[in-house]
């Protein structure tokens, strides 16, 4: 098993960031010809940053469009983010001392994160216009992320895993040594399902997070009197 | 055409229930061969359009980072679901931007993505079938581009950028809208919209300016082609002759006049509007843009300004420098051309409402606001304006100005419900290329969220004048209005109002 699951997770870290490398480097280099920021914009590139900033800590445009998929939404992410930051204690010792001090609220953020995802996934039963929207995808990809959040809560509440052999398996793969990893099914569940997510990652509507840096409506500064704003393609037409 | 029905006024609007196909009867005029072939499209629809159409979606997804990103980005959160006027008014789901959005973004994982390719039915996509294709053509042009939904989107999706796109695509197989591409016909031979040819439109001011003289006493001009003024005025076509679109035009000349500035208007380029943006095509859009450009050449004018247009106001703000050179800043020999001839102590281009609001602030107009007392006025943001452009030096001049100006000239001014202004006005429902007469359903359903404010200020406050600064604005408002009880002259330019308040010969 260990085996197994060291493969796994060097081929989906490999595929997560080769794809998200693949992708980034694609909205990079394509060109955006046009000055589109959603107006009132700011019309400095610091400006244009604290607007980004405050769209992904804050969620400020979703906040302006409803409330309860802000708050659901915002309450999973931001969960989803601390207990991102508890896990690093599997990959470091000794533990930086800002992710002990997460550690108390990682563990409570893992429920408050499986009530963000039921309350993003109760709107697509139950609001009509979301409903129509939702396919097999969106509700498989919630189906995913529940389930690793409760593998994760059943595996501290429920049926205890052997956590200090989990991570001498995890720092184990970053020097490329295979350690064995406790034959736990709860863990292997955990494990298989985070894997699958990493590897999706790259291919799925996943892809909001890196697009939201490159969304001109957002990521321009509303300066186009000042200043020439010109794409290649476009700039060719001018000697014609 | 079609029953024209309005959706009866709401005092708590919320979202209507879902009503599948409830619009999938709606759909514009199919442009003719003649229409399609004179700018450069497709005569009718091509026998490989399949082809043709993927390819060109693939080209437009490596020319356009707008159209890749939000293709990807989109996870059907639902934030839009609730903010087109189109699915306010008609309750057709395909009005809801994310799913107008995911006709096109079916197709593009069909052919474009990996989950796409290998499994269809899992992420929703489609292949273009001649269904989708017709849908496309309906449901595109139920959009009017105005990017109300791109506001509350948490990535800022755009669904203008993919309606844009879809409308290119249909161009490129022989499926354009006849509205849009006669119109763009018309201003690249001619150069206006309504196909006014030089001589017409010289007897035509020559109209205005006896109106003008019987009206106040004062020698207004209404120059055209003069070489050497200082301002060449750009303004929709429709403020020649529709009403009441004349009267703010007559406004623009009573300004220049009281303030003393030399101006002209061109026969070359007698249209600020730009049908170009309307069906996403660069290079359509330039060459409109371009006849400004030779105009501003030809007649050596030291600044450039553009009268009360939403769209045309988007695209002079935000795209001429970029498309035609005419703004500040530039350092490549093409730009340098003209910008080297504009006077950079102004704005370029200058907004009419900046010019006239500056001439305020400097007391270089005299005004008596007690002229316009028998009106209560409230401001219609036009959604170009509010969403796609500024005005002055401040994010959200766009919204400050033209209240101001409308302040400075009338005594009595309403605000409409929070949440139907700024940047979260509502669209009038005819603009992006809509506005003709066999869409006059969808445009009375698409006006309901904005007649619903303004019934409340009406009721409450006694408005009965809509000020507005876009000829779209205007013209369909004029239609609609009667279909919701309202006077269609209700609705008028700011500078309606100024040309009303404003005193000729009165400071020299």
């Amino acid at each position: 098993m260990a085996t197994f699951f060291a493969g796994l997770f060097y081929l989906a870290a490999a595929v997560l960031v080769a794809g998200l490398a693949v992708r980034i480097r694609q909205y990079a280099g394509t060109p955006a010809p046009l000055k589109i920021p959603t107006t009132p914009a700011p019309t400095t590139k610091g400006g244009v940053a604290l607007r980004l900033v405050r769209e992904v800590v804050l969620f400020e445009s979703l906040f302006k469009a409803t409330l309860w998929t802000w708050l659901f939404g915002w309450v999973f992410h931001a969960a989803l983010a601390l207990v991102l930051v508890r896990h690093l204690r599997y990959f470091t010792e000794p533990v930086w001392s800002w992710v002990a001090f997460a550690q108390p609220f990682g563990v409570y953020a893992g429920f408050a994160m499986v009530a963000g995802l039921a309350g993003l996934w109760a709107r697509r039963f139950l609001v009509d216009r979301v409903r129509y929207i939702s396919t097999p995808s969106d509700h498989m990809m919630l189906a995913l992320l529940v389930a690793i959040a409760l593998s994760g809560l059943a595996m501290k509440y429920v049926a205890h895993t052997d956590v200090v052999a989990v991570k001498a398996f995890f720092l184990g793969l970053m020097r490329f040594e295979v350690r064995s990893l406790p034959a736990d099914p709860l863990l292997a569940l955990h494990l298989g399902l985070v894997a699958a997510l990493m590897l999706v990652f790259p291919f799925s509507k996943l892809l909001h997070a890196p697009g939201l840096f490159f969304s001109p409506g957002r990521n321009q500064a509303d300066d186009p009197r000042e200043r020439r704003h010109l794409a290649a393609w476009a700039a060719r037409l001018d000697s014609k | 055409m079609a029953d024209v029905t309005a959706p009866p006024l709401r005092e708590f609007p919320v979202p209507p229930a879902i009503q599948p196909d409830a619009m999938a009867a709606s759909q514009p005029y199919v442009a003719t061969e003649k229409m399609q072939e004179a700018i450069g499209f497709p005569g009718k629809l091509v026998d490989d359009w399949h082809d043709k159409a993927i390819a060109k979606m693939g080209e437009l997804v490596g020319k356009y980072r707008s159209l890749r990103v939000y293709l990807d980005a989109c996870v059907h959160c639902g934030a839009c679901t609730d903010k087109c006027h189109y699915f306010l008014g008609t309750g057709d789901p395909k009005n809801m931007p994310v799913a107008r959005q995911e006709l096109m973004r079916g197709v593009y994982r069909r052919h474009f993505t990996l989950p796409g390719k290998l499994f269809p039915k899992l992420v929703g996509a489609r292949e273009l079938t001649r269904d989708v294709l017709d849908d496309w053509y309906k449901y595109y042009n139920q959009c009017s581009e105005c990017r109300r939904c791109s506001v509350f989107c948490p990535y800022g999706i755009d669904t203008a950028e993919v309606t844009m796109a879809a409308k290119e695509i249909l161009d490129s197989v022989g499926y354009g809208q006849k509205y849009t591409n006669e119109i763009i016909g018309k201003v690249h031979k001619i150069g206006n919209n309504l196909g006014l040819p030089g001589p017409a439109l010289e007897d035509t001011l020559l109209g205005l300016e006896e109106d003008t003289l019987e009206e106040t006493g004062a020698d207004v001009k209404f120059p055209l082609d003069v070489k050497g003024a200082e301002v060449l005025l750009v303004t929709p076509s429709a403020d020649f002759f529709a009403e009441p679109h004349v009267d703010s035009l007559i406004g623009y000349a009573k300004v220049f006049h009281a303030a003393g500035i030399s101006w002209t208007l061109s026969s070359h380029a007698s249209e600020a509007g730009n049908f170009g943006l309307f069906i996403g095509n660069y290079e359509q859009m330039r060459a409109i843009a371009m006849r400004i450009r030779e105009a501003a050449l030809e007649l050596g004018v030291k600044r450039i300004v553009v009268g009360e247009c939403g769209h045309a106001w988007r695209v002079a703000y935000s795209f001429w420098n970029t498309l035609a050179g005419i703004g500040s800043g530039a350092d490549d020999p093409f730009a340098r051309m003209l910008q080297s001839q504009l006077d950079h102590r102004y704005r370029q281009p200058t907004h009419i409402c900046e010019l006239t609001w500056d001439l305020v602030q400097k007391g270089a107009l005299v005004l008596d606001k007690e002229a316009n007392d028998h009106r209560v006025v409230t401001f219609h943001d036009s959604c170009n304006v509010a969403r796609a452009s500024r005005m002055g030096d401040d994010p959200g001049g766009q919204f400050e100005i033209p209240r101001a100006l409308v302040r400075a000239v009338a005594n009595r001014y309403v605000e409409m419900r929070p949440g139907t202004t700024h940047e979260a006005t509502f669209c009038c429902g005819g603009g992006g290329g809509l506005l003709t007469d066999e869409l006059l359903d969808l445009r009375v359903k698409g006006a309901l969220p904005r007649m619903e404010s303004l019934r409340e200020v009406a009721d409450r406050h006694g408005v009965n004048f809509m000020a507005t600064i876009c000829a779209i604005c205007k013209a369909q408002f004029t239609k609609v209005l009667p279909y919701y009880g309202f006077n269609r002259s209700m609705v008028g330019g700011v500078h309606q109002l100024v040309s009303t308040a404003i005193r000729l010969g009165a400071k020299q």
